[in-house]
């Protein structure tokens, strides 16, 4: 009781205390000088369709490279504790998946795959981008998992593909020093035609290893979780 | 205005959804719920104008998330009994 009427009040300050924030919010009619210039100079200086993107992976593109870099350390971590020695995973009992579920998946995964990939090519152009393309491919391979628990995956393919993925991003962002005015700058390759496929210079480029690099992770942590599941 | 309708509506969808996650006895109601949580949230960021959000929220939140709470549900089940 006392500890529930405890509970009570604490959730009473914090909502004077955010009472008080609500009160002094009133909004913002224009935007403050970093994003004004975002929003008037980005499509000049960066040359992509969705200025998402442009802040995203050009301007504040060493802030993508710090996600990435934390999501591959939980990914490792995860990894390294769950780490099982494959020894008798042979002779376990698995659930009988349904028909529905197969059949399902049998269509959809490949659907899903191809939409991960569709997104994270035109991250420049469309909403989206590595991030979220990366999550979608790691959720299509999910359902093959959930779907075929027999089916074996090695780690090796997913090991190399982030790799790969992560060090030529980082690559790319020294080439940005030597060849182009900063880290991580978008002006290697010419900015092209605004609004097509093959346009915001090196913003692609960094989309599709930013979406292999997170699928393959998120992918490796599920595999990992489901791997552990042969434990008896 | 109709926005506006359907982002109260979807917030007090969420509210009563995290409070069931919170509250239900049921583990497996609870994880659904918060699967459920992070779907409605992300229909609630397309409403907002905040697509590329929106598609994170819902591969990540409703996808991935809950089917890792319930490997882990099921492996928790295994070594407990």
């Amino acid at each position: 009781m006392v500890k529930n009427s405890f509970i009570f009040l604490v959730l009473i300050g914090l909502a004077a205390i955010l009472l008080n924030l609500f009160a002094g919010f009133n909004g913002s009619t224009e935007l403050g000088t970093i994003a004004a210039h975002y929003a008037s100079k980005g499509i000049e200086e960066v040359g992509s369709a969705n200025l998402v993107t442009s802040v995203v992976v050009s301007y504040r593109g060493l802030d993508t490279l710090g996600e990435v870099t934390i999501l591959f350390l939980s990914a490792a971590i995860i990894g390294f504790f769950l780490k099982v020695d494959n020894t008798d995973n042979k002779n376990r009992q698995l659930k009988y998946t349904s028909e529905i579920l197969n059949t399902a998946s049998q269509v959809l995964v490949p659907i899903m795959l191809l939409f991960g990939a569709y997104v994270f090519i035109n991250g420049h152009l469309s909403p989206g981008g590595g991030f979220q393309g990366g999550a979608i491919i790691a959720s299509g391979l999910v359902l093959m998992f959930i779907a075929q628990p027999k089916k074996e995956m090695g780690h090796k393919m997913i090991n190399i593909v982030e790799s790969v993925s992560g060090v030529s991003f980082v690559l790319l962002g020294v080439a940005g020093i030597l060849f182009a005015s900063g880290f991580l700058d978008n002006k290697i390759l010419s900015l092209g035609k605004f609004g097509t496929l093959f346009s915001a210079g090196i913003i692609p480029i960094i989309y599709i290893l930013v979406g292999l690099k997170v699928g393959s992770e998120l992918t490796g942590i599920a595999l990992s979780l489901k791997e552990n599941q042969n434990e008896a | 205005m109709l926005s506006i309708i359907l982002a109260l509506f979807l917030g007090i969808l969420i509210l009563v959804l995290a409070v069931m996650a919170v509250q239900n006895k049921n583990i497996v109601v609870a994880i659904i719920a918060a699967g459920a949580v992070s779907l409605f949230a992300s229909i609630l960021y397309l409403v907002l104008a905040a697509p590329d959000v929106a598609m994170t929220e819902a591969a990540i939140g409703s996808g991935l998330s809950t089917i890792i709470f319930f490997y882990v549900l099921n492996k928790i089940k295994r070594q407990n009994g």
